[in-house]
């Protein structure tokens, strides 16, 4: 069980870098859903709930996704559908269930950089960036590479480049961790594919050039490419071996949707 | 610390630790409706609507729920008794220990959407489980209630 | 009594409780438990095998709000069992309430109670613990005559007639046959010789375990808790704590399911012992994790099977060996074994010779439990993939091989304490299934698009009804003013409706409305003894001591009537609301006014009371047919459909029987396709709580569809049998065999995970 000696909800983000920089034992709040699991001593906890940062913006260039937007805000939100082939939903519909989603916020979600995060793989298929109080707006590859450290996740911005996407993933059970996400995205014949509960966090191989995908040898060379580029690791939900071998199947099934 | 939440349509005022849970807040404060099934935020049991979206209470710091509305299946019995008839009439009562979370899902569904389809109707409901009907009489219950006529 | 039309029995009827469950009302346990009640919190080992060298518990001590802290040394020393069975206790006392050594990673090392959790919390931390760290047993198949002993203590209490030998870490063991299995198998044309593994899977019933306990005002343990065995619980806390059992009162308000994991006492002694020390009110409530890692799960067992058939496909000989693993400790380990032989072979009708065998071994797991289907889940798994198995040897359909061999009406079966199939619809049951699901057209299997198959798969199963000779109910019934009638009942309604059931049958014994029938949660001190429910027994065993309670009422009524009315009872007919002469109708009395009369002290008040215990135990059977999508490309695989078919006798609760089985069947095919119990080299649970461990959700189990196929059981209340556990047992085999019939792969070991799959294909 956690323990927290402090709650405060922040009224600027100045306040709240400034107290998460005074002490390791500071921390951000989001859905609460992992924190509560674990058995953290906690001084404060931070609260960004009154900072007006649950808001879903759009402009005709971009989307600005507030951190204290939830999951489910992203899976209703019809314009995200709508721009990205729903493959939104498809990311977010086999996380538990409707009332975990409306509990767990966006920052919660993609700040940690979870191995088995469905919101990092489809936002890392996308011309995604994210703004950080402290380091401003970072692209998404960097940001999954960089290490955790004590700044604000603020906001997600997604660029509405034309881009199609599709996102897949295999589990145990419909509402379970995937054993393999996938998304893949592709604009002007160049791919991004993205895979993640490898179980590392996800990781990016883009601007990958496949020609005919109806061609089977040439998706094939194109398949084993990739996979070659990827880090596969075993847990419990599944072996590297595994792993790899559906890789394939999703990227396939991926493009196959893409190309429809 | 003190929080005021709007709980079942009655202000409360409370005293909490800060790192109170909605769900032993709501609990101590009698709605013994809502259940806790697991540690994780997996089970359902615990769905309480926080400015009327359901949410796990389990997993919802009771300092969030601050100057808000929350409510149990005590704050909308007559609503869920139009709903429980069908469930009643199935059998799909059974323990009855998931029912209020369960419950409290269907009535925001309805909220949300209507007339949703069957599909639409499980995947909503898929993060409430039951171990008792093998979710089956609940879903013809389901089906009565929503007037759907599809079938899955 | 002859099938005929019921008022009631037969009926939709719905719950007595259900207004209350769903309208959230505090019923449960821990809803029950007053402020001001300590908290109590248990400290676990985290070693699969160690012996306490020191425990000190002074710092612990000293966290503000803590009460007590209990060590081994702090409890009797008496050994005794967790286990809820009738006396005498087939499961050998081989526990205290905490001991010198521990034998799983989470079996108790302390016992903390204080104001609240996080006071406990803290205090847990601070009791000092040092470990004689020993190598443990985790393997079943390393326990037998290991040098290593599980239970080296000198007061292990082993009781007779189970061949329990503690020196060689035998639980239990048995070795019974009939005809010369051996020459018989050798003669046959076709054998099937395999081992079949079902792991120990978690009931995750929604409700953990909870018990609170309190003095009441006589002095007397009061233990109200979640449990499907009340008076078990009063003598299991009296063992442990060496009180005698007048000094308990055990108090079951609603449970929140149990499906025999509150068979077992898993954590009323604690608070038990809590409150008897301190005398202060004492509330334990396990965390989902603790259910997980310290609860009452299925036997971990593995059959071998061999079985011969001859060039016709006629059986001929079966010899089957189980070997189950009981865990640290041996609650039902005796029990579930013998059940995965007497409730296999007996489906089927005609063995030339037959043996069965078990050993049931200890090893550093938690204890195993009650868990539906008890023992009868793992044989028939087994049993029924060595037929699925035989069948392809055959090239024949399984299912034409079932119809060859499997028991019918009349027949006495191969292995069931010498009874007879009194009622049986099995053969129509598989004819249903197979009707049901299209068997002939979409055998073995269809594609619906590349890399995916839809393939089908079968399987039968029976149970019993109670246990012959030793379950037993009673029942009291009190006439009431107005007329109206309550019924005391001491078995445990766990969400399953037998109160309902039982009402359903007064009312149609007494000829009155359903809502003249009152009912009661029970109370040691109040409720008439039952043995519990469990052994699918509350509908069959209680439903028949329901039926001559009633028996006896209309006869008493008809005397005090006919007292009353001065006219001989003979000449008199009850209708259920009023007695009368037969020969003039006008002249007769109301129940009511009959009430109003006796209270009013001119007769004897009227209240009847039966018990009854059965020589036999019926069973029920199924069958049921899975369709499963598989993706060759990933393995998985999907249910798409489950279809079954039950014979329970006579359907008491048409709802409540219909749920009973569509919740049996996807427990069924969580354990067939989700369900994993995985442990680390170290003997530490990996897949402790509902994120890790996946019970199927509603867009998991696909569509699941049930009929029944009534017999009637001469011995049963109204020609009923038992439902609650028959109902587990189809799906691991018939979706194993799907699979098959799928991917010709044959899986042996549940569950079937998407992985093993694609690894068979691969390598095929």
């Amino acid at each position: 069980m956690f323990t927290m000696k402090n709650y405060v909800q922040a009224s600027s983000l100045e306040e709240a870098y400034a107290l998460r920089k005074k002490s390791k034992k500071n921390v951000i709040l989001g859905g609460n859903l992992w924190m509560k699991m674990g058995s953290r001593n906690i001084m404060t906890g931070i609260d960004l709930c009154s900072l007006s940062l649950d808001r879903l913006e759009e402009n005709e260039k971009e989307y600005k996704i507030g951190c204290m937007c939830t999951l489910r805000d992203l899976e209703v939100n019809e314009s995200l559908q709508k721009e990205f082939n729903g493959s939104f939903k498809e990311a977010l519909k086999h996380i538990v269930g409707v009332q975990f989603r409306n509990t767990a916020t966006v920052g919660g979600s993609v700040f940690p950089r979870f191995g088995f995060s469905d919101v990092l793989t489809i936002l890392a298929a996308l011309d995604t960036s994210i703004e950080l109080y402290h380091a401003g707006l970072i692209p998404i590859k960097e940001f999954i590479d960089r290490k955790l450290d004590d700044d604000i996740l603020v906001n997600v911005v997604i660029g509405k480049d034309g881009r199609k996407v599709s996102y897949q993933s295999h589990r145990m059970t419909e509402t379970d961790f995937a054993v393999l996400t996938c998304a893949v995205s592709c604009k002007d014949g160049k791919y991004t594919v993205v895979l993640g509960a490898t179980p590392h966090r996800a990781q990016i191989v883009d601007y990958v050039e496949l020609a005919d995908p109806n061609d089977e040898k040439q998706l094939e060379t194109f398949l084993d490419a990739i996979v070659e580029q990827v880090r596969f690791g075993s847990n419990m939900r599944g072996s590297a071996e595994y792993r790899k071998a559906i890789a394939k199947v999703l990227i396939k099934r991926a493009i196959a949707e893409i190309s429809e | 610390m003190k929080i005021q939440v709007l709980l079942n349509g009655k202000k409360v005022e409370a005293d909490i630790n800060p790192n109170m849970m909605l769900l032993d807040f709501v609990r101590t404060q009698g709605m013994k409706s809502v259940k806790r099934g697991c540690d994780t935020g997996n089970c359902g049991l615990c769905t309480v609507w926080l400015d009327d979206k359901p949410v796990l209470s389990c997993s919802t710091l009771a300092a969030r729920a601050n100057g808000r509305r929350v409510t149990t299946l005590e704050g909308v019995q007559k609503e869920a008794e139009e709903f429980s008839v069908f469930l009643a009439k199935e059998g799909a009562d059974q323990c009855g220990f998931c029912s209020p979370g369960f419950i409290m899902a269907v009535l925001a569904l309805k909220r949300e959407n209507p007339n949703p389809t069957a599909q639409e109707m499980k995947e909503y409901l898929a993060g409430n489980l039951c171990r008792c009907t093998g979710y089956q009489s609940q879903y013809r219950a389901l089906v009565k209630y929503f007037g759907i006529e599809e079938e899955i | 009594m002859d099938k005929m039309k019921h008022r009631y029995v037969g009926q939709p009827i719905i719950k007595k409780d259900a207004k209350a469950l769903l309208s959230g009302k505090p019923v449960y346990t821990d809803d029950l438990v007053p402020e001001n009640t300590l908290t109590v919190k248990l400290k676990r080992s985290p070693h699969a095998f160690a012996k306490i060298k020191s425990i000190d518990v002074s710092k612990a001590m000293l966290v503000p709000g803590i009460e007590t802290v209990l060590t081994y040394k702090d409890v009797p020393q008496n050994r005794f069992t967790l286990a809820g069975q009738t006396f005498p206790e087939p499961s050998p006392y081989d526990r205290l309430i905490l001991d010198e050594y521990v034998r799983f990673v989470g079996d108790p090392v302390a016992i903390i109670a204080g104001k609240d959790e996080d006071c406990c919390l803290k205090a847990m931390k601070l009791v000092k613990v040092e470990y004689e760290v020993l190598e443990p047993i985790l393997d079943l198949k390393q326990s037998l005559d290991n040098p290593i002993l599980i239970h080296p203590e000198e007061n292990y209490v082993a009781h007779d007639g189970q061949g329990t030998d503690q020196k060689r870490n035998l639980c239990a063991s048995h070795d019974e046959s009939e005809g010369d299995v051996e020459s018989v198998l050798a003669s046959c044309e076709y054998i099937v010789d395999e081992h079949y593994r079902i792991k120990a899977v978690n009931q995750a019933m929604m409700e953990p375990f909870t018990a609170y306990t309190s003095m009441d005002l006589y002095g007397r343990l009061l233990v109200q808790s979640a449990t499907q065995i009340p008076f078990h619980v009063r003598r299991i806390v009296s063992h442990a704590l060496n009180i005698s059992k007048s000094q308990v009162r055990v108090v079951k308000p609603r449970i929140g399911g149990g499906f025999g994991a509150k068979q077992t006492a898993v954590c009323e002694v604690y608070p038990a012992i809590v409150t008897y020390l301190t005398g202060k009110p004492a509330h334990l409530t396990y965390t989902r994790e603790e259910c997980f890692i310290s609860g009452s799960p299925r036997h971990e067992m593995e059959v071998h099977i061999r079985i011969g058939a001859d060039k016709t496909g006629k059986f001929k000989a079966v010899d089957l060996y189980t070997l189950s693993n009981t865990g640290a400790y041996g609650e039902h380990g005796p029990t579930t074994v013998a059940l995965s032989g007497t409730k296999s072979l007996s489906m089927y009708y005609g063995f030339e010779a037959h043996r069965f065998a078990y050993d049931v071994v200890y090893t550093n797991r938690l204890s195993a439990g009650a868990y539906r289907g008890y023992g009868a889940t793992q044989g028939i798994f087994a049993l029924e993939s060595a037929v699925n198995e035989l069948a392809h040897k055959m090239h024949m359909d399984p299912s034409v091989l079932r119809e060859m061999n499997m028991v019918h009406e009349g027949n006495k079966f191969t292995h069931y304490y010498g009874e007879t199939a009194t009622s049986c619809a099995l053969d129509r049951c598989v004819a249903k299934v197979k009707e049901m699901i299209d068997w002939d057209k979409k055998y073995p299997c269809y594609e619906v698009a590349p890399n995916k198959v839809r393939a089908v798969g079968m399987a039968m199963s029976m149970q019993g009804s109670g246990i012959s000779n030793c379950d037993v109910g009673t029942v009291q019934l009190r006439l009431n003013d107005d007329g109206f009638y309550t019924l005391m009942l001491g078995c445990s309604d766990m969400g399953t409706g037998c109160d309902t059931i039982l009402s359903q049958m007064a009312a149609d014994c007494m000829g009155c409305d359903l809502d003249k029938i009152v009912v009661y949660g029970v109370d040691t001190d109040q409720s008439p003894y039952d043995s519990g429910s469990y052994a699918s027994s509350t509908t069959y065993i209680t439903g028949m001591a329901v039926v001559k309670t009633c028996e006896i009422m209309t006869k008493k009524i008809m005397k005090a009537a006919s007292e009353i009315l001065d006219i001989p009872k003979d000449n008199l007919t009850f209708d259920g609301e009023r007695v009368f002469s037969i020969e003039d109708e006008t002249i007769g009395i109301t129940l009511a006014d009959l009430v109003t009369k006796l209270q009013a002290g001119t007769g004897e008040i009227l209240y009847a009371q039966a018990s009854h215990t059965s020589p036999v135990s019926p069973p029920p059977f199924m069958a049921g047919a899975a369709e499963v999508e598989i993706d060759l490309e990933t393995g998985k695989v999907t249910p798409i459909d489950y279809v079954a078919c039950v014979d329970c006798g006579t359907v008491v609760n048409s709802n409540l029987a219909r749920v009973q089985t569509e919740g049996g069947l996807v427990q069924g095919i969580g354990m067939a396709l989700y369900e994993d119990v995985r442990y680390t080299e170290k003997g530490n649970m990996i897949n402790r709580n509902f994120m890790q461990y996946k019970i199927p959700t509603r867009i998991d189990m696909g569509q699941v569809r049930v009929e029944f196929e009534e017999s009637f059981e001469p011995s049963g209340p109204f020609g009923a049998k038992s439902i609650g556990e028959v109902v587990i047992n189809t799906p691991a085999p018939a979706i194993a065999d799907a699979v098959y019939n799928g991917t010709g792969l044959r899986f042996r070991t549940m569950p079937i995970t998407a992985e093993k799959v694609f690894m068979g294909l691969k390598n095929k």
